[in-house]
């Protein structure tokens, strides 16, 4: 078995009195691609949000690649390795769409150089075109990213997480409102990303993700249900009652 | 067939060198303006204005305490003249280096605040600022401003400039608004001048893409702060005093007012803000003293009709014009 490239031991969140999520431990493995699923409210945005470094857990703690980094900023997590895909679509929508990805790229070699010129980084901006080829946008790298179909603005921010070049990827429902074209396409996009590097999925969707994933994790009201592949899991009879039982 | 229309690339060309085609346009100003006095000012309140604009217009922050940085910059050029005999360049470099400590200081207690909070935290602490320099009389003359910031001559590379001629006055300031207006052209063609746009368009992905926000922010209030400080200390020896008026709040409204009037976000536009609030300030008050609300109305129009300020609507139209033209082709 290949190693744990990110680690949750007795992960809690809290809201106030509420408890979003209550002790969940869970190994995620270096290749393997893995979908955290759940009914609705089951703590699968709350466990995300905890991962990719949005909010920081109430208790526990959270190894990558074997080091501790339970509450570590938000801008670090794109440093060491982690990259993540939001659920409602985030781009910078009055830049053009090559502009959002050049950013993206940009953080690996400028920060805070503000006497340079931006246009001397060639190798950034080569980089973006290759991205925004990568995922199927490279026609329209001049078009302003608010522009954009629903769709393509979610290619567009994939380019985005792929530009700081990430060991791991997390994807909060990659599919959510797309057309069926449009999430055939984005699935065999990342049946592609999940062969180079660690992928994590977020879905609501447990169909979508049964033919595509080699592990599942099943959390319900805020707790860790079941894990394992998805012939364990569909032969679950926790995880039939409370979730598939449901339509 | 894919001649260039010459009209579309003398613009791209302007474009292209767009500090070069201000300061073009900035040395020919006080020839279309009707006295050298108003040319002066716009000039200084044109700095100002693009200086609040990298903060307001490129980052996305609305600041209502910006008049603490332009204040301060004109204080602290005064101070060391009246009080300490500075020579007046080094006096312009004290001023804008105290603005910007002051400008890092706000800055960093302002930034942890977000949307109206931040705007009020910076309101408030603008008005600290003023109400210090109102209180220590002593070293800034309290209500009556600080007098006697008087330069007369100056003496560059060994020449003697007459200080006291406005177009003389004019074109030795003109010199540190162009080194500024180079500066802000810099920062903005920089990656960074990506990441505080970055930071405009959306905070969270440009946290998640693996940038400071927080100190992204506090880099560009301090940078703002210095290009309105220098801008200050320049009032300071165009007046030859330095009014109390100079930290108070309205002048960060106006800061407000002159963006949103030229076109916040772009190079220029805050520039065409300071002269057409200035121009219709100074043919409104020749008949009435309430040339606020003529100014009122006109920003209101603005607002309104063109939500994209004066030349950034003309920039907008050019550009689909262009696109359009070009698709024709």
């Amino acid at each position: 078995m290949s190693e744990p490239i990110l680690v949750a031991e007795n992960l809690s969140r809290r809201f106030g009195n509420f408890v979003a999520l209550n002790n969940v431990s869970c190994t995620f493995r270096q290749g393997q691609l893995t979908a955290i699923i759940g009914p609705n409210g089951a703590g699968k945005s709350t466990f995300f949000n905890l991962l990719t470094g949005a909010i920081a857990p109430s208790q526990g703690k959270i190894r990558f690649d074997g080091r501790d980094i339970t509450g570590i900023a938000q801008h670090e997590f794109a440093r060491i390795g982690i990259a993540k895909s939001f659920q409602i679509t985030n781009v910078f929508k009055q830049l053009s769409a090559h502009e959002n990805v050049r950013v993206a790229a940009q953080m690996r070699a400028s920060r805070f150089d503000f006497l340079r010129s931006r246009a001397s980084l060639t190798a950034v901006s080569k980089n973006a075109d290759t991205l925004l080829e990568r995922v199927g946008l490279a026609a329209l790298g001049k078009r302003l990213a608010g522009e954009l179909a629903h769709g393509q603005q979610r290619s567009l921010e994939i380019a985005m997480a792929l530009a700081s070049e990430p060991k791991l990827l997390l994807m909060d429902e990659p599919t959510a409102g797309m057309s069926p074209e449009e999430t055939s396409t984005m699935m065999s996009l990342i049946r592609t990303l999940s062969t180079e590097r660690t992928v994590i999925l977020v879905e609501h969707k447990m169909k979508l993700v049964m033919g595509l994933c080699e592990r599942l994790i099943v959390l319900h009201h805020g707790e860790l249900l079941a894990e394992g592949t998805p012939d364990e899991i569909r032969a679950n009879a926790e995880v039939r009652r409370v979730y598939l039982g449901q339509g | 067939m894919t001649q260039a229309n010459p009209i579309s690339s003398a613009i791209a060309l302007i474009a292209q060198h767009r500090v070069a085609a201000v300061l073009i346009f900035l040395l020919l100003f006080p020839l279309i303006m009707p006295y050298e006095a108003l040319a002066l000012n716009i000039l200084i309140f044109g700095l100002y204005a693009v200086g609040f604009n990298l903060l307001f217009g490129y980052t996305g922050l609305l600041s209502f305490g910006h008049a603490a940085f332009f204040g301060v910059g004109s204080y602290l050029t005064g101070i060391t003249i009246v009080h300490f005999g500075l020579p007046w360049w080094l006096a312009i470099v004290a001023g804008t280096a105290a603005s910007g400590v002051v400008g890092l200081l706000i800055g960093f207690l302002a930034i942890r605040t977000r949307g109206i909070y931040f705007s009020m935290v910076t309101l408030a602490l603008g008005q600290i600022v003023y109400y210090a320099f109102y209180k220590a009389e002593r070293w800034t003359g309290g209500e009556n401003g600080l007098r006697g910031v008087t330069v007369e001559e100056i003496n560059v590379f060994g020449l003697t400039l007459d200080f006291v001629n406005p177009l003389t006055k004019y074109y030795v300031l003109y010199v540190f608004v162009a080194l500024a207006l180079w500066l802000v052209s810099r920062i903005l063609a920089s990656p960074f001048g990506a990441v505080i746009e970055s930071i405009r368009e959306n905070e969270n992905r440009t946290a998640a893409c693996g940038y400071d926000v927080a100190r992204a922010k506090l880099l560009i209030f301090t940078l703002s702060a210095v290009i309105c400080g220098l801008a200050g200390a320049l009032r300071a020896l165009h007046l030859s005093i330095v009014p109390i008026d100079s930290l108070h709040y309205l002048l960060s409204g106006q800061a407000v007012m002159m963006c949103l009037l030229g076109g916040m976000g772009t190079f220029f536009g805050p520039f065409v803000g300071a002269a057409v609030f200035l121009y219709l300030e100074d043919v409104a008050t020749s008949f009435t003293t309430h040339w606020m609300a003529i100014v009122g109305v006109v920003f209101m129009v603005f607002v309104l009709f063109f939500p994209k300020g004066i030349w950034g609507t003309l920039v907008q139209r050019w550009q689909r014009w262009n696109n359009h033209s070009v698709v024709t082709k």
